[in-house]
Protein backbone atom coordinates (compact mmCIF):
# COMPACT_ATOMS: atom_id res chain seq x y z
CA UNK A 1 0.00 0.00 0.00
CA UNK A 2 1.54 2.83 -1.16
CA UNK A 3 0.81 6.87 0.95
CA UNK A 4 0.63 9.69 -0.43
CA UNK A 5 0.39 12.93 1.23
CA UNK A 6 -1.49 15.76 -1.03
CA UNK A 7 -1.68 19.47 -0.40
CA UNK A 8 -4.72 20.93 1.46
CA UNK A 9 -6.73 21.93 -1.68
CA UNK A 10 -5.92 18.65 -3.85
CA UNK A 11 -7.62 16.75 -0.68
CA UNK A 12 -10.86 19.13 -0.68
CA UNK A 13 -10.63 18.57 -4.36
CA UNK A 14 -10.35 14.96 -4.03
CA UNK A 15 -12.97 14.36 -1.11
CA UNK A 16 -10.44 13.34 1.21
CA UNK A 17 -9.09 13.77 4.87
CA UNK A 18 -5.33 12.83 5.66
CA UNK A 19 -3.07 10.26 3.53
CA UNK A 20 -4.20 8.98 0.51
CA UNK A 21 -3.54 5.32 0.46
CA UNK A 22 -3.06 3.47 -2.50
CA UNK A 23 -2.81 -0.24 -4.51
CA UNK A 24 0.40 0.16 -7.13
CA UNK A 25 2.44 -2.94 -8.31
CA UNK A 26 6.46 -3.06 -8.21
CA UNK A 27 7.70 -1.13 -9.60
CA UNK A 28 6.80 2.03 -7.97
CA UNK A 29 7.57 4.75 -9.76
CA UNK A 30 6.19 8.72 -9.60
CA UNK A 31 4.44 7.68 -12.58
CA UNK A 32 2.88 4.49 -11.40
CA UNK A 33 2.09 6.22 -8.34
CA UNK A 34 0.90 9.22 -10.01
CA UNK A 35 -1.51 7.41 -12.68
CA UNK A 36 -2.60 5.23 -9.69
CA UNK A 37 -3.81 8.33 -7.79
CA UNK A 38 -5.62 9.87 -11.09
CA UNK A 39 -7.26 6.49 -11.74
CA UNK A 40 -8.43 6.26 -8.40
CA UNK A 41 -9.78 10.07 -7.64
CA UNK A 42 -10.14 11.14 -11.46
CA UNK A 43 -10.65 14.99 -10.16
CA UNK A 44 -7.34 15.57 -9.97
CA UNK A 45 -6.12 14.70 -13.06
CA UNK A 46 -4.08 18.47 -14.50
CA UNK A 47 -3.73 19.75 -11.34
CA UNK A 48 -0.10 17.68 -10.16
CA UNK A 49 0.40 16.96 -13.79
CA UNK A 50 0.19 19.30 -16.65
CA UNK A 51 -2.05 17.42 -19.21
CA UNK A 52 -1.26 16.29 -22.38
CA UNK A 53 2.69 16.40 -21.55
CA UNK A 54 2.14 14.96 -17.76
CA UNK A 55 5.01 16.92 -16.48
CA UNK A 56 5.24 18.00 -12.66
CA UNK A 57 3.43 21.73 -12.14
CA UNK A 58 5.95 24.33 -11.70
CA UNK A 59 5.15 24.76 -8.29
CA UNK A 60 4.92 21.51 -7.24
CA UNK A 61 7.58 19.71 -5.46
CA UNK A 62 7.58 16.08 -4.72
CA UNK A 63 9.26 14.71 -1.76
CA UNK A 64 10.08 11.52 0.29
CA UNK A 65 12.21 10.14 2.90
CA UNK A 66 13.74 13.57 3.55
CA UNK A 67 14.83 13.77 0.06
CA UNK A 68 13.88 16.44 -3.12
CA UNK A 69 12.74 14.28 -5.79
CA UNK A 70 10.97 16.74 -7.78
CA UNK A 71 13.88 16.44 -10.96
CA UNK A 72 14.01 12.13 -10.56
CA UNK A 73 13.00 10.39 -14.30
CA UNK A 74 9.50 9.86 -13.57
CA UNK A 75 10.36 6.05 -14.09
CA UNK A 76 12.96 6.15 -11.68
CA UNK A 77 12.09 3.75 -8.59
CA UNK A 78 11.04 5.54 -5.72
CA UNK A 79 12.51 5.15 -1.89
CA UNK A 80 12.36 1.52 -0.50
CA UNK A 81 10.47 3.10 2.07
CA UNK A 82 7.84 4.41 0.24
CA UNK A 83 7.56 1.57 -2.10
CA UNK A 84 7.01 -0.69 1.31
CA UNK A 85 4.70 1.80 2.79
CA UNK A 86 6.44 3.12 5.40
CA UNK A 87 7.29 6.61 4.28
CA UNK A 88 4.67 8.76 2.22
CA UNK A 89 5.01 10.26 -0.63
CA UNK A 90 5.15 14.04 -0.05
CA UNK A 91 3.31 16.27 -3.02
CA UNK A 92 4.18 20.06 -2.03
CA UNK A 93 2.92 23.33 -2.92
CA UNK A 94 5.88 25.80 -3.59
CA UNK A 95 5.69 28.53 -0.31
CA UNK A 96 4.83 31.21 -1.98
CA UNK A 97 2.53 34.32 -1.08
CA UNK A 98 -0.68 35.06 -2.88
CA UNK B 1 -41.78 38.02 -6.80
CA UNK B 2 -38.67 38.47 -8.83
CA UNK B 3 -35.18 37.28 -7.58
CA UNK B 4 -32.07 38.80 -8.75
CA UNK B 5 -28.77 36.54 -8.02
CA UNK B 6 -25.03 38.16 -8.65
CA UNK B 7 -22.75 35.57 -9.31
CA UNK B 8 -18.98 36.72 -7.88
CA UNK B 9 -15.58 35.85 -8.75
CA UNK B 10 -12.85 36.73 -6.68
CA UNK B 11 -9.12 36.29 -5.97
CA UNK B 12 -9.75 34.10 -3.29
CA UNK B 13 -13.54 32.26 -4.00
CA UNK B 14 -16.67 32.83 -5.54
CA UNK B 15 -20.30 34.12 -3.59
CA UNK B 16 -23.53 34.05 -4.72
CA UNK B 17 -25.42 37.26 -3.64
CA UNK B 18 -29.36 37.22 -3.69
CA UNK B 19 -32.28 39.64 -3.55
CA UNK B 20 -35.59 39.53 -3.98
CA UNK B 21 -36.80 42.39 -6.90
CA UNK B 22 -36.88 45.50 -4.47
CA UNK B 23 -32.70 44.15 -4.46
CA UNK B 24 -31.96 46.25 -0.71
CA UNK B 25 -31.16 42.78 1.43
CA UNK B 26 -29.17 40.40 -0.01
CA UNK B 27 -27.94 36.77 1.13
CA UNK B 28 -24.40 36.11 0.54
CA UNK B 29 -23.27 32.68 0.00
CA UNK B 30 -19.53 31.78 0.26
CA UNK B 31 -16.92 31.49 -0.43
CA UNK B 32 -17.34 28.63 -2.51
CA UNK B 33 -13.66 27.11 -3.45
CA UNK B 34 -11.87 29.22 -0.87
CA UNK B 35 -9.02 30.37 -1.84
CA UNK B 36 -8.85 29.83 -5.14
CA UNK B 37 -9.03 32.49 -8.23
CA UNK B 38 -12.36 32.67 -9.73
CA UNK B 39 -11.97 34.42 -12.52
CA UNK B 40 -15.87 33.78 -14.13
CA UNK B 41 -19.16 32.36 -12.64
CA UNK B 42 -22.00 32.56 -15.14
CA UNK B 43 -25.49 30.88 -15.36
CA UNK B 44 -27.36 29.47 -18.17
CA UNK B 45 -30.12 31.40 -19.96
CA UNK B 46 -31.42 28.32 -20.76
CA UNK B 47 -31.77 26.66 -17.13
CA UNK B 48 -30.66 29.76 -14.76
CA UNK B 49 -29.50 26.72 -12.18
CA UNK B 50 -26.86 25.47 -14.08
CA UNK B 51 -23.44 27.88 -13.39
CA UNK B 52 -20.45 27.49 -14.52
CA UNK B 53 -17.29 28.56 -12.80
CA UNK B 54 -13.49 28.59 -13.86
CA UNK B 55 -11.72 28.27 -10.72
CA UNK B 56 -7.45 28.37 -11.29
CA UNK B 57 -4.22 28.29 -9.15
CA UNK B 58 -0.90 29.09 -10.11
CA UNK B 59 -0.40 25.52 -8.18
CA UNK B 60 -2.52 23.50 -9.15
CA UNK B 61 -3.63 24.85 -12.87
CA UNK B 62 -7.87 24.80 -14.23
CA UNK B 63 -10.82 22.91 -13.09
CA UNK B 64 -14.22 24.30 -14.06
CA UNK B 65 -17.03 23.40 -11.56
CA UNK B 66 -20.78 23.11 -12.48
CA UNK B 67 -23.56 23.50 -10.34
CA UNK B 68 -27.60 22.63 -10.67
CA UNK B 69 -29.18 24.19 -7.98
CA UNK B 70 -27.75 28.04 -8.43
CA UNK B 71 -24.71 27.62 -6.49
CA UNK B 72 -25.78 25.59 -3.66
CA UNK B 73 -23.85 22.30 -4.53
CA UNK B 74 -20.96 22.18 -7.26
CA UNK B 75 -19.77 19.23 -9.10
CA UNK B 76 -16.39 19.05 -10.81
CA UNK B 77 -16.58 19.12 -14.63
CA UNK B 78 -13.54 18.61 -17.15
CA UNK B 79 -10.71 20.51 -17.23
CA UNK B 80 -8.59 19.07 -20.16
CA UNK B 81 -8.31 21.61 -22.44
CA UNK B 82 -5.73 20.88 -25.46
CA UNK B 83 -4.95 22.83 -28.36
CA UNK B 84 -5.94 21.41 -31.63
CA UNK B 85 -2.47 20.29 -33.38
CA UNK B 86 0.74 21.76 -32.59
CA UNK B 87 -0.15 25.09 -31.08
CA UNK B 88 2.81 27.39 -32.09
CA UNK B 89 4.28 30.50 -31.12
CA UNK B 90 2.84 33.93 -30.36
CA UNK B 91 4.71 36.79 -29.50
CA UNK B 92 6.39 37.80 -25.89
CA UNK B 93 6.80 40.95 -24.45
CA UNK B 94 9.71 41.69 -26.31
CA UNK B 95 8.34 40.48 -29.45
CA UNK B 96 10.86 37.14 -29.90
CA UNK B 97 8.31 33.88 -30.36
CA UNK B 98 6.98 32.20 -27.51
CA UNK B 99 5.20 29.14 -27.04
CA UNK B 100 1.58 28.86 -26.51
CA UNK B 101 0.90 27.65 -22.93
CA UNK B 102 -2.39 26.86 -21.76
CA UNK B 103 -2.98 28.80 -17.95
CA UNK B 104 -6.44 29.56 -17.65
CA UNK B 105 -10.12 30.16 -18.58
CA UNK B 106 -10.79 33.60 -18.13
CA UNK B 107 -14.57 33.57 -19.51
CA UNK B 108 -17.45 30.79 -19.67
CA UNK B 109 -20.34 31.75 -21.57
CA UNK B 110 -23.50 28.97 -21.80
CA UNK B 111 -25.04 28.64 -24.89
CA UNK B 112 -28.46 30.96 -25.33
CA UNK B 113 -30.08 27.33 -26.48
CA UNK B 114 -28.71 24.07 -24.88
CA UNK B 115 -28.48 24.03 -21.08
CA UNK B 116 -25.55 21.29 -21.72
CA UNK B 117 -23.04 23.83 -24.52
CA UNK B 118 -20.93 26.26 -23.22
CA UNK B 119 -17.66 28.10 -24.28
CA UNK B 120 -14.29 29.31 -22.54
CA UNK B 121 -11.95 31.46 -23.37
CA UNK B 122 -8.58 30.73 -22.31
CA UNK B 123 -5.01 32.35 -21.65
CA UNK B 124 -2.95 31.55 -23.92
CA UNK B 125 -5.64 32.77 -26.48
CA UNK B 126 -8.16 30.46 -27.20
CA UNK B 127 -11.75 29.45 -27.79
CA UNK B 128 -12.86 25.81 -26.68
CA UNK B 129 -16.12 24.30 -26.82
CA UNK B 130 -18.19 22.02 -24.42
CA UNK B 131 -21.69 19.88 -25.79
CA UNK B 132 -21.30 18.30 -22.76
CA UNK B 133 -21.94 20.34 -19.88
CA UNK B 134 -18.00 21.47 -19.33
CA UNK B 135 -17.24 17.39 -19.39
CA UNK B 136 -15.15 17.77 -22.39
CA UNK B 137 -13.67 20.55 -24.69
CA UNK B 138 -12.72 21.14 -27.91
CA UNK B 139 -10.62 24.13 -29.49
CA UNK B 140 -12.20 26.21 -32.03
CA UNK B 141 -8.72 26.80 -33.68
CA UNK B 142 -9.91 28.57 -36.51
CA UNK B 143 -9.51 31.41 -34.40
CA UNK B 144 -5.67 30.74 -33.59
CA UNK B 145 -5.35 29.76 -37.30
CA UNK B 146 -6.74 32.70 -38.98
CA UNK B 147 -3.10 33.27 -39.95
CA UNK B 148 -2.15 36.78 -37.54
CA UNK B 149 -2.09 34.08 -34.63
CA UNK B 150 2.38 34.34 -34.70
CA UNK B 151 1.69 38.37 -33.88
CA UNK B 152 -0.30 38.09 -31.10
CA UNK B 153 1.16 39.56 -28.05
CA UNK B 154 0.23 39.46 -24.51
CA UNK B 155 -1.03 42.59 -22.67
CA UNK B 156 0.15 43.45 -19.29
CA UNK B 157 -2.72 40.67 -17.59
CA UNK B 158 -1.76 37.61 -20.41
CA UNK B 159 -2.76 36.91 -23.56
CA UNK B 160 -6.35 35.74 -22.42
CA UNK B 161 -9.82 35.73 -24.29
CA UNK B 162 -11.49 37.50 -22.00
CA UNK B 163 -15.14 38.33 -24.15
CA UNK B 164 -16.90 35.99 -26.07
CA UNK B 165 -20.36 37.39 -27.66
CA UNK B 166 -23.08 35.08 -28.78
CA UNK B 167 -25.33 36.59 -31.33
CA UNK B 168 -28.97 35.75 -30.35
CA UNK B 169 -30.38 36.06 -33.98
CA UNK B 170 -27.66 34.21 -35.64
CA UNK B 171 -26.52 30.84 -33.85
CA UNK B 172 -23.71 30.67 -36.04
CA UNK B 173 -22.55 34.32 -35.11
CA UNK B 174 -19.57 34.70 -31.74
CA UNK B 175 -17.66 38.24 -30.89
CA UNK B 176 -14.68 37.55 -29.05
CA UNK B 177 -11.85 39.64 -27.57
CA UNK B 178 -8.50 38.96 -27.20
CA UNK B 179 -5.97 41.46 -25.40
CA UNK B 180 -3.96 42.32 -26.82
CA UNK B 181 -4.41 40.47 -30.27
CA UNK B 182 -7.80 42.76 -30.76
CA UNK B 183 -11.76 41.21 -31.59
CA UNK B 184 -12.52 38.43 -33.98
CA UNK B 185 -15.66 37.67 -35.23
CA UNK B 186 -16.80 34.42 -37.02
CA UNK B 187 -20.16 33.58 -39.10
CA UNK B 188 -20.11 29.96 -39.46
CA UNK B 189 -19.68 29.04 -35.94
CA UNK B 190 -16.52 28.96 -35.34
CA UNK B 191 -15.26 27.34 -38.00
CA UNK B 192 -13.14 30.82 -40.01
CA UNK B 193 -12.68 33.82 -38.00
CA UNK B 194 -12.04 37.56 -39.19
CA UNK B 195 -10.74 40.56 -37.28
CA UNK B 196 -12.55 43.10 -37.04
CA UNK B 197 -10.20 46.24 -35.69
CA UNK B 198 -10.81 48.33 -38.55
CA UNK B 199 -11.30 52.08 -36.92
CA UNK B 200 -9.32 50.89 -33.62
CA UNK B 201 -5.85 53.13 -33.34
CA UNK B 202 -3.74 52.27 -30.66
CA UNK B 203 -0.95 54.15 -29.89
CA UNK B 204 2.19 51.74 -28.55
CA UNK B 205 2.13 49.32 -31.48
CA UNK B 206 4.42 49.83 -34.34
CA UNK B 207 1.55 50.58 -36.88
CA UNK B 208 -1.45 51.86 -34.89
CA UNK B 209 -3.52 51.34 -37.45
CA UNK B 210 -2.99 47.14 -37.55
CA UNK B 211 -5.41 44.42 -38.19
CA UNK B 212 -4.31 42.75 -35.06
CA UNK B 213 -2.53 44.01 -32.27
CA UNK B 214 -5.15 46.45 -30.16
CA UNK B 215 -5.74 45.32 -26.14
CA UNK B 216 -9.37 45.40 -26.59
CA UNK B 217 -10.70 45.20 -23.18
CA UNK B 218 -14.01 44.34 -23.35
CA UNK B 219 -17.06 44.41 -25.54
CA UNK B 220 -20.92 44.76 -24.85
CA UNK B 221 -24.01 44.39 -27.01
CA UNK B 222 -27.50 44.74 -26.14
CA UNK B 223 -29.44 41.33 -27.52
CA UNK B 224 -32.04 43.70 -29.26
CA UNK B 225 -29.36 44.80 -31.46
CA UNK B 226 -26.46 42.22 -32.17
CA UNK B 227 -24.84 44.62 -34.74
CA UNK B 228 -23.97 47.19 -32.59
CA UNK B 229 -21.38 46.74 -30.51
CA UNK B 230 -19.48 48.49 -27.86
CA UNK B 231 -15.87 48.56 -27.09
CA UNK B 232 -13.68 49.59 -23.71
CA UNK B 233 -10.38 49.38 -25.16
CA UNK B 234 -7.01 50.41 -23.24
CA UNK B 235 -7.58 53.77 -24.15
CA UNK B 236 -10.74 55.19 -26.32
CA UNK B 237 -14.65 53.55 -26.06
CA UNK B 238 -15.74 52.53 -29.40
CA UNK B 239 -18.82 51.61 -31.17
CA UNK B 240 -19.60 49.91 -34.25
CA UNK B 241 -23.07 49.59 -35.51
CA UNK B 242 -22.08 47.47 -38.66
CA UNK B 243 -20.77 43.74 -36.51
CA UNK B 244 -17.66 45.04 -35.78
CA UNK B 245 -16.98 45.61 -39.34
CA UNK B 246 -15.35 49.63 -38.61
CA UNK B 247 -15.41 50.99 -35.61
CA UNK B 248 -15.81 54.89 -34.52
CA UNK B 249 -14.56 56.26 -30.68
CA UNK B 250 -17.36 57.44 -28.79
CA UNK B 251 -15.18 58.25 -25.72
CA UNK B 252 -16.65 61.91 -25.95
CA UNK B 253 -16.62 64.00 -22.64
CA UNK B 254 -15.01 61.28 -20.49
CA UNK B 255 -12.60 62.62 -18.22
CA UNK B 256 -10.76 59.61 -19.21
CA UNK B 257 -11.11 57.19 -21.71
CA UNK B 258 -8.68 54.48 -20.48
CA UNK B 259 -11.08 51.63 -18.26
CA UNK B 260 -11.94 47.90 -18.55
CA UNK B 261 -15.60 47.56 -17.90
CA UNK B 262 -18.61 48.43 -20.47
CA UNK B 263 -21.91 47.39 -20.03
CA UNK B 264 -25.44 48.32 -21.88
CA UNK B 265 -28.81 49.16 -20.40
CA UNK B 266 -31.12 46.10 -20.05
CA UNK B 267 -34.11 48.06 -21.57
CA UNK B 268 -31.94 51.05 -23.21
CA UNK B 269 -29.40 49.82 -26.10
CA UNK B 270 -28.01 53.05 -26.53
CA UNK B 271 -27.31 53.30 -22.51
CA UNK B 272 -24.23 52.41 -22.06
CA UNK B 273 -22.02 52.54 -18.89
CA UNK B 274 -18.15 52.20 -18.08
CA UNK B 275 -16.11 53.24 -15.55
CA UNK B 276 -12.97 55.41 -16.35
CA UNK B 277 -9.48 54.89 -15.24
CA UNK B 278 -7.29 56.85 -14.46
CA UNK B 279 -3.92 55.61 -16.38
CA UNK B 280 -2.65 52.08 -18.13
CA UNK B 281 0.40 52.15 -15.00
CA UNK B 282 -2.20 53.69 -12.89
CA UNK B 283 -5.22 51.32 -12.92
CA UNK B 284 -7.45 53.63 -9.75
CA UNK B 285 -10.11 56.72 -10.67
CA UNK B 286 -9.22 59.54 -11.30
CA UNK B 287 -8.81 61.97 -8.35
CA UNK B 288 -9.40 59.11 -6.23
CA UNK B 289 -13.27 59.49 -7.18
CA UNK B 290 -15.02 56.59 -7.92
CA UNK B 291 -17.51 57.33 -10.76
CA UNK B 292 -19.44 55.25 -13.25
CA UNK B 293 -20.17 56.72 -16.30
CA UNK B 294 -22.98 56.64 -18.08
CA UNK B 295 -24.42 58.04 -22.08
CA UNK B 296 -27.79 57.67 -23.00
CA UNK B 297 -26.81 58.44 -26.78
CA UNK B 298 -24.75 55.73 -27.46
CA UNK B 299 -21.43 57.35 -26.41
CA UNK B 300 -19.94 60.97 -26.97
CA UNK B 301 -22.34 62.51 -24.17
CA UNK B 302 -21.68 60.92 -20.49
CA UNK B 303 -22.70 61.62 -17.30
CA UNK B 304 -21.06 61.09 -13.91
CA UNK B 305 -22.90 58.75 -11.42
CA UNK B 306 -21.61 59.53 -8.25
CA UNK B 307 -24.17 59.10 -5.61
CA UNK B 308 -23.99 56.75 -3.18
CA UNK B 309 -19.95 56.32 -4.99
CA UNK B 310 -16.81 56.91 -3.11
CA UNK B 311 -16.00 60.42 -3.58
CA UNK B 312 -12.40 60.75 -2.83
CA UNK B 313 -9.44 58.67 -1.42
CA UNK B 314 -10.44 55.53 -3.63
CA UNK B 315 -7.75 54.05 -5.42
CA UNK B 316 -9.39 50.04 -6.80
CA UNK B 317 -10.10 49.48 -10.19
CA UNK B 318 -12.75 47.83 -11.90
CA UNK B 319 -12.16 44.78 -14.00
CA UNK B 320 -13.56 44.12 -17.36
CA UNK B 321 -15.89 41.14 -16.85
CA UNK B 322 -16.91 43.14 -13.04
CA UNK B 323 -19.85 44.93 -14.21
CA UNK B 324 -23.38 43.57 -15.45
CA UNK B 325 -26.78 44.73 -15.77
CA UNK B 326 -30.35 42.67 -14.49
CA UNK B 327 -33.34 42.82 -16.66
CA UNK B 328 -35.80 43.90 -13.97
CA UNK B 329 -38.36 46.86 -14.65
CA UNK B 330 -36.04 49.69 -12.93
CA UNK B 331 -32.52 48.34 -14.62
CA UNK B 332 -30.30 47.23 -11.91
CA UNK B 333 -26.37 47.56 -12.36
CA UNK B 334 -23.56 46.11 -10.49
CA UNK B 335 -19.89 46.29 -10.32
CA UNK B 336 -17.07 45.05 -8.07
CA UNK B 337 -14.01 46.48 -7.30
CA UNK B 338 -10.01 44.88 -6.18
CA UNK B 339 -11.02 46.35 -3.22
CA UNK B 340 -13.62 43.66 -2.47
CA UNK B 341 -16.57 45.99 -2.78
CA UNK B 342 -19.75 45.04 -4.87
CA UNK B 343 -22.05 48.25 -5.72
CA UNK B 344 -25.40 48.18 -6.90
CA UNK B 345 -27.51 50.36 -8.40
CA UNK B 346 -31.82 49.67 -8.41
CA UNK B 347 -32.24 52.69 -10.68
CA UNK B 348 -30.27 52.17 -13.83
CA UNK B 349 -27.25 54.16 -12.10
CA UNK B 350 -28.68 57.04 -10.57
CA UNK B 351 -27.27 55.95 -7.15
CA UNK B 352 -25.44 53.27 -5.53
CA UNK B 353 -25.32 50.95 -2.44
CA UNK B 354 -22.48 48.54 -1.83
CA UNK B 355 -24.13 45.15 -1.81
CA UNK B 356 -21.02 44.01 0.33
CA UNK B 357 -17.61 45.79 0.99
CA UNK B 358 -14.90 43.25 2.17
CA UNK B 359 -14.56 40.64 -0.06
CA UNK B 360 -11.35 39.53 -1.54
CA UNK B 361 -10.24 41.35 -5.03
CA UNK B 362 -13.19 40.97 -7.75
CA UNK B 363 -12.68 39.76 -10.94
CA UNK B 364 -16.02 39.36 -11.95
CA UNK B 365 -20.03 40.05 -11.27
CA UNK B 366 -22.72 38.68 -13.48
CA UNK B 367 -26.13 38.80 -12.98
CA UNK B 368 -28.88 36.38 -12.84
CA UNK B 369 -32.61 37.83 -13.10
CA UNK B 370 -35.14 34.94 -11.91
CA UNK B 371 -38.88 34.62 -11.97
Amino acid sequence: MIRVELPAHLRTLAGVKGEVTLDVARPVTQRSVLDALEAKYPMLEGTIREHGTLKRRAFLRFFACEEDLSHESPDALLPEAVAAGKEPLLVVGAVAGG
Amino acid sequence: MSKVRLLVGTRKGAFVLTSDGRREKWDVSGPHFAGWEIYHVKGSPVDPDRLYASQSSGWFGQIIQRSNDGGKTWEQAGNKFLYDGVPGTHQWYDGTPHPWEFKRVWHLEPSLTDVEGVYAGAEDAALFQSADGGQSWQELSGLRGHGSGPHWQPGAGGMCLHTVILDPSDPKRIYIAISAAGAFRTDDGGKTWKPINHGLRSQGIPDPDAEVGHCVHHIAMHPSRPGVLFMQKHWDVMRSDNAGDSWQEVSGNLPTDFGFAIDVHAHEPETIYVVPIKSDSEHYPLDGKLRVYRSKSGGNEWEALTQGLPQKDCYVNVLRDAMSVDSLDSCGVYFGTTGGQVYGSSDAGDSWTPIVRDLPAVLSVEVQTLA
